[in-house]
C-alpha cells in the first residue's frame, strides 16, 4: 500500500470505498509474530510463537484466559491487545455474577467486534491495532473466532495471524478436515507442526513457541513448557518420516472453504474488511 | 440525629421528601404459593385471590407466568410489583431471543438475575414487594428456586411463599421424594393448598396448578378445592371458650 490523500483520518472514505486508516491496522496485525488456532467438535487449541525485543528481555505475553471457557491470542499491537483481554474479563465476569453461568463466547465476540467498530467511526479515535483469535465454548458446543481490526468478526474451524501465517495456514488448509473428531492431543500436535510452519527452519523448542487449550470438561490453560517440549520431541522423530508424504501431499490439495484470504491482494482490489 | 435542621440527606430517599417516591407498604397483594419438583420437572401452585389489605378485592388474579422456553415464575406479595418484573423480564427473554445464536437464558440465570434485581432495589431503600419462586427445566436438569423482596436466595426440592413456609413446608418435608408421579406431585400440591385455605385468612378457593416441563408450560384452568367444615370444633367453636367470638 502507498500514501494517499485519504488515508490520514479514519472517518474518511476513499473514492474507492475504502477507509485507508482501517486497513493500516489491519498491516499492524501481519506484522506480530504468528498466533494459530484449530478446534475439534469438543476442544480449541491456540498457539502463538514467542518474540522477545533481545535475548536479554522476556518475550511479550501472546496467550490471555479470559474466563474458565474462553481465552484470547493476538497479534499485532500488544497494548491493544492486553486493553481488550481486560474487557473480555469484564464482561465474562459480570454476566457470571449477574446469571451464575459462563458468557457464551459467541456473544462475546459480537461485544468484542461492536466495540472495534466504534474505533472506526470517530475522528478522535483510532482502531485498535491488534487482531484476536477467540477460543470458547457455549451452549453448540467449541467455536474458534477471529476478530480483526475492522469491527469483522468470523468463525473457523482452524486460522492463522501474524507474520509468516500463511505457510500455516498452508499446513491447517491441508490438514483441517479431520480437525472436527480429532482427539484433544492429535489437537495440539496439528498445533506445534502449524506453528513449526512458521518458523521456517528455525529449530522447534518449547522456548520458542505458547500453547493453550480450552475444551468441554477442560477450563482454559497455557500448557506448561515441559509437557510442550516432550510433544515436539515424541513427533520430530515421527516427522522425519512423514517428510515424503508431505511432498506428496501438497500437490493432492483442493480448496477448502472456510479460511478466506485476509487482504492479500495489497493496493487493488477488493478491500480486506469487505470479505 | 440531624441538629442541623436544613442539611439534606446525603440519599434522598431518606428525606422526608421521599416517601412518595418508593415503596413503603404493599397495597393489592396475593398469598402464598407453593412449588415442588417431580418425575418430569416442576408443579407449583397458586390462588387467584388479590386482596386489598382485608378486603378480597380481586379474584381472577393470574400469579403464575411462563417466562421464555425454560422458566416459570410465581409470586406472592404486591401486584403491580409483580408486574413490573413481568416487565423486566419480558424485556431480558427479548434480547435473549435477539441474539438469536442457539443460546438461551436457563431457570438458573433468570433466578440469579431475579436475586440481583430484587438485592439492588433493596439496597436503594425501593424494594420489590414481592417473594418470587422461579422454577424450570432446561437440558433434563430440574430448577427450583426462591427470592424474597430483601433479595434472600435459594433453591430446593419444594419451596413456597408466605404462609405457605408454615403451612405447606412441613408436609411436603413429610411427604416429598424423589422421583414423584404427576398424579401424587398434584395430590400432594392440593394437599398444601387445602390447609392454606382453610388457615390463611387471604386465601381463595379458586386455585390454578401450572407444570413445567421439558416440553413446556401448562397451566391449569382455575377450579376449587372440596372442603369440609362440618368439623365438630368448627361446628361450635365457642364451645370451649365462653363468650369468644
Amino acid at each position: 500500500m502507498f500514501r494517499n490523500q485519504y488515508d490520514t483520518d479514519v472517518t474518511t472514505w476513499s473514492p474507492a470505498g475504502r477507509l485507508f486508516q482501517v486497513e493500516y491496522a489491519m498491516e499492524a496485525v501481519k506484522q506480530g509474530s504468528a498466533a494459530i488456532g484449530l478446534r475439534s467438535k469438543t476442544h480449541i487449541v491456540l498457539g502463538c510463537v514467542n518474540k522477545a525485543n533481545s535475548e536479554l528481555s522476556s518475550h511479550q505475553k501472546k496467550i490471555f484466559k479470559v474466563d474458565d471457557h474462553i481465552g484470547v491470542a493476538i497479534a499485532g499491537l500488544t497494548a491493544d491487545g492486553r486493553v481488550l483481554s481486560r474487557y473480555m474479563r469484564n464482561e465474562c465476569i459480570n454476566y457470571s455474577f449477574t446469571y451464575e453461568s459462563p458468557l457464551p463466547v459467541g456473544r462475546l465476540v459480537v461485544q468484542l467486534a461492536d466495540k472495534a467498530q466504534v474505533c472506526t467511526q470517530r475522528s478522535w479515535k483510532r482502531p485498535y491495532g491488534v487482531g484476536l483469535l477467540v477460543a470458547g465454548l457455549d451452549e453448540s458446543g467449541a467455536h474458534l473466532y477471529y476478530n480483526c481490526p475492522s469491527g469483522n468478526y468470523f468463525e473457523y474451524q482452524a486460522f492463522a495471524i501474524g507474520s509468516r501465517s500463511q505457510a500455516a495456514k498452508t499446513y491447517l488448509e491441508r490438514k483441517f478436515e479431520n480437525f472436527t473428531d480429532a482427539s484433544r492431543d492429535d489437537l495440539v500436535k496439528d498445533a506445534i507442526m502449524a506453528i513449526r510452519e512458521t518458523l521456517q527452519g528455525e529449530t522447534l523448542k518449547s522456548s520458542v513457541c505458547t500453547i493453550a487449550v480450552v475444551g468441554v470438561g477442560e477450563p482454559f490453560h497455557i500448557l506448561d513448557q515441559a509437557t510442550v517440549q516432550q510433544m515436539i520431541d515424541a513427533f520430530e522423530i515421527v516427522g522425519e518420516q512423514e517428510a515424503p508424504d508431505a511432498a506428496a501431499g501438497q500437490e493432492a490439495s483442493a480448496e477448502p472453504e472456510p479460511e478466506p484470504e485476509q487482504g492479500a491482494a495489497a493496493g487493488e482490489g477488493v478491500a480486506p474488511m469487505d470479505i | 440525629m440531624n441538629f442541623m435542621a436544613s442539611k439534606q440527606p446525603e440519599n434522598f430517599l431518606l428525606g422526608p421528601e421521599s416517601d412518595s417516591q418508593r415503596t413503603l407498604y404493599p397495597y393489592v397483594t396475593g398469598t402464598s404459593v407453593v412449588a415442588l419438583k417431580y418425575k418430569d420437572g416442576i408443579l407449583m401452585a397458586a390462588d387467584m385471590g388479590g386482596s386489598y389489605g382485608s378486603t378480597l378485592r380481586y379474584k381472577n388474579v393470574e400469579r403464575m407466568k411462563p417466562i421464555g422456553k425454560h422458566s416459570l415464575l410465581g409470586a406472592s406479595g404486591e401486584i403491580s410489583d409483580f408486574q413490573e418484573i413481568l416487565r423486566y423480564l419480558d424485556d431480558l427473554i427479548l434480547y435473549d431471543n435477539m441474539w438469536d445464536d442457539g443460546n438461551s437464558l436457563g431457570p438458573k440465570e433468570v433466578h440469579n438475575y431475579l436475586t440481583r434485581l430484587m438485592y439492588n432495589r433493596r439496597n436503594k431503600f425501593n424494594p420489590l414487594w414481592n417473594s418470587l419462586v422461579l422454577g424450570g427445566v432446561k437440558k433434563g436438569e430440574k430448577y427450583l428456586g426462591t427470592v424474597s423482596m430483601i433479595g434472600v436466595n435459594f433453591e430446593d426440592n419444594h419451596v413456597a411463599t408466605g404462609f405457605g413456609n408454615h403451612l405447606a413446608r412441613p408436609i411436603l418435608r413429610q411427604e416429598w421424594h424423589e422421583n414423584l408421579s404427576f398424579e401424587d406431585g398434584v395430590k400432594l400440591l392440593e394437599k398444601c393448598m387445602r390447609v392454606l385455605l382453610y388457615r390463611d385468612r387471604s386465601a381463595i378457593n379458586k386455585l390454578q396448578i401450572a407444570k413445567i416441563t421439558e416440553e413446556g408450560v401448562t397451566i391449569s384452568q382455575p377450579y376449587s378445592l372440596k372442603t369440609y367444615w362440618e368439623f365438630s370444633a368448627f361446628a361450635n367453636p365457642a364451645q370451649g371458650a365462653v363468650g369468644t367470638w
